[in-house]
């Protein structure tokens, strides 16, 4: 049986006296598309800090399993080290760069594939300028996927809402990531917006060959896209299982809508 | 009706001007006839004097937010338009190396001296320009790598009898150093606390050489440092003078080549990405820690050649030429010129260094007209004399090629 390609054990993240995620247990198999659902406040947005770098976790391992790779530990790494190993994330409250072009934008996540150095940049070798040139082809055919690319030279900030959130996705595919962690990807959208949104998900899973862990209040989105879904409530896991199961798991009903008081 | 407004507005400012300044400006105590002059006079000449300036900041003011509501994308400052426009560079850029070239022969001495020291500054806003205008570090002790340069030069000519141009890579090669050891501890801490950590560092430098008796001569200075000779031909002094002129000219356009070259490569998008969103950056896989130090390091760089161009021009130095407010001066030339434009950044310097010069009358103004143009700027051009014009990375679709054009 092939290991999943991201394997996390017992994450506990405290901030001081609070336990945002307490022994949360996830596995990632490849080419799944999972959901990590939750009321707010759950402890998600935490969880995806802890594996990209962005918060060492209290306690707990993040493993990964890169497709041909062999399994290595995640877990203290800075988020730059994470992305180069091939997980790139998207944020939930958007951060693009705002001074940039929509092109700049995935250059920017070209980086971290770029190899040429400070004394390249000052001497620009024509080994140097194939790779920038490189790097603009690349970056612009990524937009061409993502559907973008009518808005190549304009700036990040004068895009429409749902254009920036896809402008997010395709900045982290441009890190060639094999996992992708998309953070509320629908949040504000139109409904016209998330269908895109569905069909591009969907579309990346089946052709780029990526797995993808998203987190989503949009239940709609969720139970029509998910293969798996993990549930956490006050930083615990409550329960994981298929749409069909999570929509009939009491625990998850009672999460979300409370629980009847019987002593009326 | 507006205009009314202004009036009035004018009227009360005037007033309290003069109530302000009504105790120094119209009553003088004569002390040895013991008695009070009022000089009413001068109470009317501070009123028309305020109400007219209110006028014309108001006027200044509401012209600016006027313009700002036409067009905020398509205001590129006019230099840029004439660098970019074929028929116009030629023949601009032309010009401007003529002046440069013929400034030392047509010029003084005096004249040319004063304008090796503006071009330092150059150098040193070029450099500090990377520092604060790309990768948006507030740096306070700028000065200090300036100060690593020119006691390199003094104190390996002194022990060792290097040369000038022995000297001038191996004070790149040692500001680079110290901007790695000074920016390695510094370098977690962000905005505030590293202008106020930088301060310390640029602060401690000069303390370092000012007691340091039996290494840097103390307060005393270095002084006798020789001038760069020619292939080993030494010059009269006049000589000198336009020797050192052209040697700056020279590292100049070396500094505005590379620090263009930088900016427009994998490691200049970086910091500017670094600049707008830390968290997001480093999400993308840009090691934040390594790009902030490049960028400090190479801030350094220049402003240790500066360093060493300034005592071989001045041929003594010592700690008080490298105080925080030689930091507060470059770092002026920078916010002034324009953060991130090159160009801004050479007019900034051109400006800042040559006007005190030729104003030596007002000379213990000057900061005092530092800090009102500084207000002056932020107000009615927040981004700088010249403001920066980037070159942005653009996808020509129709000829499926990379083609680079100026943007703002």
């Amino acid at each position: 049986m092939n290991k999943p390609i991201l394997n996390v054990k017992n994450l506990t993240m405290k901030f001081g006296g609070l336990k945002a995620l307490d022994d949360v247990t996830i596995a990632i198999e490849k080419g799944q598309i999972a959901a990590l659902i939750g009321p707010n406040g759950a402890g998600k947005t935490t969880f995806f800090n802890c594996i990209t770098g962005i918060y060492e976790p209290t306690r707990g391992s993040v493993e990964i399993t890169p497709p041909g790779k062999n399994t290595q530990n995640l877990r203290g790494l800075k988020p730059n080290y994470v992305t180069e190993r091939g997980i790139a994330r998207t944020f939930q409250n958007i951060r693009l760069f705002h001074g940039m072009t929509v092109l700049e934008n995935v250059m920017i996540g070209r980086h971290c594939r770029l190899s040429s150095g400070i004394i390249k940049a000052m001497l620009q070798p024509p080994s140097q300028k194939n790779e920038e040139q490189k790097a603009v082809a690349d970056s612009y055919a990524i937009l061409e996927k993502i559907g973008l690319e009518q808005y190549v030279n304009d700036m990040a900030v004068n895009l429409p809402y749902g254009a920036q959130r896809r402008l997010e996705i395709a900045r982290a595919l441009a890190t060639d990531p094999f996992l992708l962690l998309l953070d509320e990807p629908a949040a504000g959208m139109n409904p016209q917006e998330t269908k895109e949104l569905d069909d591009l998900i969907l579309w990346l899973r089946d052709n780029e060959n990526l797995s993808i862990l998203l987190i989503e209040h949009d239940m709609k989105l969720v139970m029509s896209l998910s293969d798996w879904i993990h549930v956490v409530d006050y930083g615990k896991k409550i329960a994981e299982g298929s749409p069909e199961d999570i929509k009939s798991n009491a625990d998850v009903i009672k999460a979300y809508l409370g629980e009847e008081s019987d002593n009326a | 009706m507006v205009f009314k407004n202004q009036i009035k507005q004018s009227l009360i400012i005037a007033f309290w001007f003069m109530v302000l300044t009504f105790p120094i400006m119209v009553i003088k105590v004569n002390t040895i006839k013991h008695t009070i002059d009022f000089r009413w006079i001068n109470l009317l000449g501070v009123g028309i004097v305020t109400f007219f300036a209110s006028m014309v900041w108001n006027y200044f003011l509401r012209r600016n937010e006027e313009q700002k509501k036409k067009d905020i994308a398509d205001d590129i400052p006019l230099i840029h338009r004439l660098l970019q426009n074929d028929r116009f560079r030629r023949p601009f850029l032309g010009l401007i190396a003529a002046f440069f070239i013929a400034y030392p022969f047509v010029f003084p001495m005096y004249h040319t001296s004063i304008m090796i020291s503006a071009l330092v500054y150059v150098m040193l806003g070029l450099g500090l320009n990377i520092v604060v205008g790309l990768a948006g570090l507030l740096d306070l002790g700028y000065v200090a790598f300036y100060a690593v340069g020119a006691y390199a030069y003094a104190l390996l000519n002194l022990h060792f009898g290097l040369s000038f141009w022995m000297v001038l890579p191996m004070s790149a090669l040692l500001g680079t150093l110290f901007g790695v050891l000074l920016g390695y501890p510094v370098l977690r801490l962000r905005g505030d606390y590293l202008a106020i950590v930088t301060l310390g560092f640029g602060e401690i430098i000069r303390i370092v050489l000012e007691n340091w008796d039996t290494f840097s001569n103390g307060p005393r200075g270095i002084g006798d440092i020789p001038p760069p000779t020619f292939f080993g031909h030494h010059f009269g002094q006049h000589d000198t003078m336009i020797y050192i002129y052209f040697i700056v000219i020279a590292l100049v356009l070396m500094t505005i080549f590379f620090v263009n070259r930088l900016e427009n490569s994998k490691i200049g998008r970086a910091w500017i990405a670094l600049r707008d969103d830390e968290v997001a950056c480093q999400a993308m896989g840009i090691d934040k820690f390594k790009t902030k130090l490049t960028a400090f390091a190479l801030g350094a760089t220049w402003a240790a050649m500066g360093g060493v161009v300034f005592a071989a021009k001045t041929s003594y130095i010592n700690p008080m030429s490298f105080t925080i407010w030689e930091s507060i001066t470059i770092l002026c030339v920078v916010v002034i010129g324009g953060m991130g434009s090159a160009i801004g950044v050479i007019a900034g310097a051109l400006v800042l260094i040559l006007l005190p010069e030729y104003l030596r009358a007002v000379a213990e103004y000057r900061m005092l007209v530092f800090g009102a143009l500084q207000v002056i700027v932020m107000v009615f051009k927040p981004d700088g004399l010249i403001k920066s014009v980037r070159k942005v990375y653009t996808f020509n679709v129709q000829e499926k090629e990379i083609h680079e054009q100026t943007h703002t």
